[in-house]
């Protein structure tokens, strides 16, 4: 039984169709990693599956709710089984990394403050920063506050993981420490993980399956083994990191020298 | 010539829609607004909303304070330079006190908190915005107008009325110090004419005003922290977007009212 589904999804932006018809399903307890380049609709697929903005048609179903279609309050609870962590952190920053972690615990629960603070503390050390809940978002590394983004993001114990470019802007080491995370996470926890990014090594780290978007539809859709057996010209376009478009070096100096041959004459 | 009438009717469709959005969010906000009382609410919100009041009122005090001195002096001057040819300067009396209650000190007040913290508030939901925040509460299912808005709209109607009687006691102590030194009428005896020539009503009317500019003030600066789209040049323009529209408005606002009272006050 998948635990998000999405059923010939699309989206469009001012006429512009950015998602095509998009079926999706994520089986509960894996790690699914969302593969894509630049302007391919990944984000745009996160942002509806997060029920951040509505999709011009097609269903996202969550845990049996369909978002798209659901009343505020049915949104929020099914979000309550959601923890995301945004790609730059997103941590408030007028609040303490502690805090940030608190504040779904403290508002969404009827817990004791010694409750919470000792639950805060565990998913600090978790990821890590048990030692860093005193100071403030700004005072953090970049990688110091995507794992502070996981921590709060793991704060309700939610059955989901959504993590936006977990790895982006990070030094390589930081960013297999992110991955460890996740892995240890879903052995720890059995979380479903949905991962988008556009960081191949990482990608192939961390997944159980693969779905490549390219240009609003997905390309493929299977394993880690699957994906690099395939024989579609954009799967591997991405995956052998060839440029679509690359700079044409003969027509360049061709165009210059025609360019310079017109300034010498009309002078 | 259809291109003269196609801007106009391109722009006009855009201050409705704008003027559109500013009464939906505000009606959301009124729905919102029990979570930042007091005993009734949530207390995280009520601690934001007094948070907020001794920003946006006790932070301003000095600010606010020397402004309406120094209109209180050139109201008084003015004044006087005209009374005096007809040897009626004891209405400068009249002048100031009546001016402060009914105009000048709610006009004064929310033009320097439009200044002070309309912009702020357009700047910190702004940059809520681009840096994802707004995004991450919604995902963790609060309500943005509730969680944000809420508090520092209660705070903006505490706070603005305070300060608009702060301007008024200020502006009026100023006129009393220029008959003072212009024409040695004692402080005590200048309070009694002050007593004298103004009404409840004055005063009431002038809270009134001041109510509806701190709706104006609050509401505009954080529709347009809201409305940020991009990065952080587009929350410097919000800021400034916002003290430019919210000056408007007031003093928009602030001819309404007059209009009105002044119609009311002929019957």
């Amino acid at each position: 039984m998948a635990i998000i589904s999405v059923r010939d999804l699309v989206v469009e932006y001012d006429g512009r169709r950015v998602l095509d018809g998009l079926n999706l399903d994520i089986k509960q307890g894996e790690v699914m990693v969302l593969l894509g380049g630049s302007g391919s609709g990944k984000s745009t697929l996160l942002r509806q599956i997060l029920g951040l903005a509505r999709p011009r048609s097609g269903s996202i179903s969550i845990k049996g709710t369909d978002i798209t279609r659901c009343s505020q309050a049915e949104l929020n609870k099914t979000r309550r089984a959601m923890g995301v962590a945004f790609q730059g952190g997103a941590l408030f920053n007028s609040l303490s990394v502690k805090e940030n972690v608190a504040l779904n615990l403290r508002e969404h629960t009827r817990l004791a403050p010694s409750i919470i603070d000792l639950m805060v503390w565990t998913k600090l050390s978790v990821v890590g920063l048990a030692q860093f809940g005193d100071l403030y978002p700004q005072e953090l590394s970049g990688g110091m506050k995507k794992r502070a983004a996981v921590a709060r993001a793991l704060a309700l114990d939610p059955e989901i993981l959504v993590l936006d470019e977990p790895s982006a802007g990070l030094d390589p080491i930081v960013a297999g420490e992110l991955d460890e995370l996740i892995l240890f996470l879903k052995d720890a926890l059995q979380i479903t993980a949905l991962v988008v990014t556009h960081e191949l090594p990482s990608a192939f780290r961390i997944a159980d399956r693969i779905a490549m978007l390219f240009d609003g539809k997905l390309l493929a859709v299977g394993t880690k083994e699957e994906i690099q057996a395939s024989q579609d010209p954009n799967v591997k376009i991405f995956l052998n990191r060839t440029a679509e478009n690359p700079v044409h070096a003969p027509a360049m100096a061709a165009y210059l020298e025609q360019y310079v041959q017109n300034q010498g004459a009309k002078s | 010539m259809a291109n003269i009438l196609e801007i106009t009717g391109k722009r006009t469709l855009n201050y409705l829609e704008y003027l559109g959005s500013l009464n939906v969010q505000l009606w959301a906000t009124l729905r919102a607004m029990r979570a930042a009382l007091p005993l009734v609410g949530n207390r995280h919100r009520w601690r934001a909303a007094v948070h907020q009041m001794l920003d946006i009122g006790v932070n301003a005090l000095p600010m606010v304070a020397l402004l309406a001195m120094c209109s209180g002096f050139i109201l008084a001057m003015q004044g006087a330079s005209e009374l005096r040819r007809f040897g009626a300067l004891r209405f400068v009396v009249d002048l100031v006190a009546v001016g402060f209650t009914r105009e000048m000190g709610p006009l004064l007040t929310a033009i320097a908190v439009s200044g002070r913290s309309g912009s702020a508030f357009a700047a910190e939901i702004g940059t809520m915005t681009v840096t994802e925040e707004i995004d991450a509460l919604k995902v963790m299912a609060f309500e943005p107008v509730e969680f944000v808005l809420a508090p520092k709209y209660l705070a903006a109607m505490v706070a603005v009325p305070c300060l608009t009687i702060v301007s008024n006691f200020f502006g009026i102590l100023a006129g009393g110090l220029f008959m003072l030194f212009s024409t040695h009428l004692a402080l005590p005896l200048y309070f009694h004419y002050v007593m004298s020539s103004i009404q409840l009503r004055d005063l009431a009317m002038g809270m009134l005003k001041s109510l509806a500019f701190a709706t104006i003030v609050a509401q505009v600066g954080c529709l347009e922290g809201f409305r940020v789209h991009g990065g952080g040049d587009a929350v410097g323009r919000s800021a400034t977007t916002a003290v430019v529209r919210s000056t408007f408005l007031v003093i928009v606002a602030d001819a309404v009212f007059t209009t009105i009272f002044y119609f009311i006050g002929k019957v």
